[in-house]
């Protein structure tokens, strides 16, 4: 209680301490890998921030990979840094996002309706088909479905969610459960 | 400088007008003590804690279970604070059951540390209980003479 925030659109995206971001890995510099989060620049994740990784066992990760992860450090200052495991050590639905599915950029304030509590958009589409859902704070969400189409389907859908009323999403997905 | 021979009082008044002499050559504020502002406002830059939002990654209908899991598990730790702890811990096994057994235990165990005279004994008792038409042996051997 007691709590006031500034809510506004932004499609710009500044790293935070503690946000969980999609991020795609850019290179791979010796022990740290660079990933590009959509800030003004690109944080460090190393190979040692996995759950279970030592420095024989170290994470298949390759350049192109999406990595679900929170950031440990985000000032202005200094440059962001990325883990996937949380402060008991245990990556908890952190790490690499596996194979297929599909990526792409919505703005932020989308995001935080889609993660609020109790969000229409999300309860309607899960009543569609499965599907797997990554919902990163920097604006980037990655779908995977059983088939290409359900895929692009829930893509569109999200996308056009930041501008179609309620009704219009009812009538839109009343329409695709029809089909 | 010699330190050795002195005593702890003289040590100490040394050491006072040591301090003393350092103390008036600082320089120090003559101002009063200011009071430090305790700060009301406490600056958060994410938006996680205002909304309480959900975690990042679902899945539904049963897409991948270990994030269904998964979802189960983070949603429960943020809404669910309020249960209270059950510290009662169930027990496997009734307290009758429990007695039954440790009663039991108590004589096998028991018979496990008898000397070996006291063992025949035992099992006589035992096949006595058993059946009783069986002749009872004698409890000891007594010793027998060798015979010429």
């Amino acid at each position: 209680g007691g709590a006031y925030w500034v809510d506004s659109q932004q499609k710009r995206y500044v790293p935070v301490k503690g946000d969980h971001v999609i991020g795609i890995v850019t290179a791979k510099a010796g022990d740290v890998f660079k990933l590009d989060v959509g800030g003004s620049e690109q944080a460090s994740l190393s190979y040692l921030a996995f759950e279970g990784a030592t420095k024989r066992n170290r994470p298949n990760v390759q350049v192109g990979d999406l990595i679900y992860g929170q950031f440990l450090v985000a000032n202005k200052d200094m440059e962001p840094e990325m883990v996937c495991i949380d402060s008991s050590g245990r990556s908890s639905g952190m790490g690499i996002i596996g194979q297929d599915g599909f990526l792409f950029k919505v703005s932020l304030g989308l995001i935080r309706k889609l993660l609020a509590p109790k969000c229409e958009i999300i309860q309607e589409l899960s009543q569609l088909y499965p599907f797997e859902l990554v919902l990163g704070m920097n604006g980037r969400i990655w779908v995977k479905a059983k088939t290409v189409q359900q895929t692009l389907i829930i893509v569109n859908i999200l996308e056009a969610c930041e501008y179609m009323t309620a009704e219009q999403r009812k009538q839109a997905l009343a329409k695709l459960s029809g089909n | 400088f010699m330190q050795r021979g002195l005593d702890s009082q003289t040590k100490k008044q040394l050491e006072e007008e040591e301090k003393k002499i350092i103390s008036e050559e600082h320089w120090y504020l003559d101002l009063p003590d200011l009071k430090e502002k305790e700060s009301f406002i406490i600056e958060e830059r994410s938006f996680m804690p205002c909304e309480d939002l959900l975690y990042g990654r679902m899945s539904f209908k049963g897409f991948n279970p270990e994030i269904e899991k998964l979802m189960i598990q983070m949603n429960s730790k943020c809404k669910e604070e309020e249960i209270e702890v059950d510290d009662k811990m169930e027990a496997d096994v009734s307290d009758e059951e429990m007695a039954r057994r440790y009663e039991t235990l108590v004589g096998t165990i028991g018979k496990k540390f008898l000397r070996k005279r006291d063992q025949r004994v035992l099992q006589d008792e035992d096949e006595d209980g058993n059946s009783n038409t069986r002749p009872s042996k004698k409890a000891k051997k007594k010793f027998l003479k060798p015979q010429d």
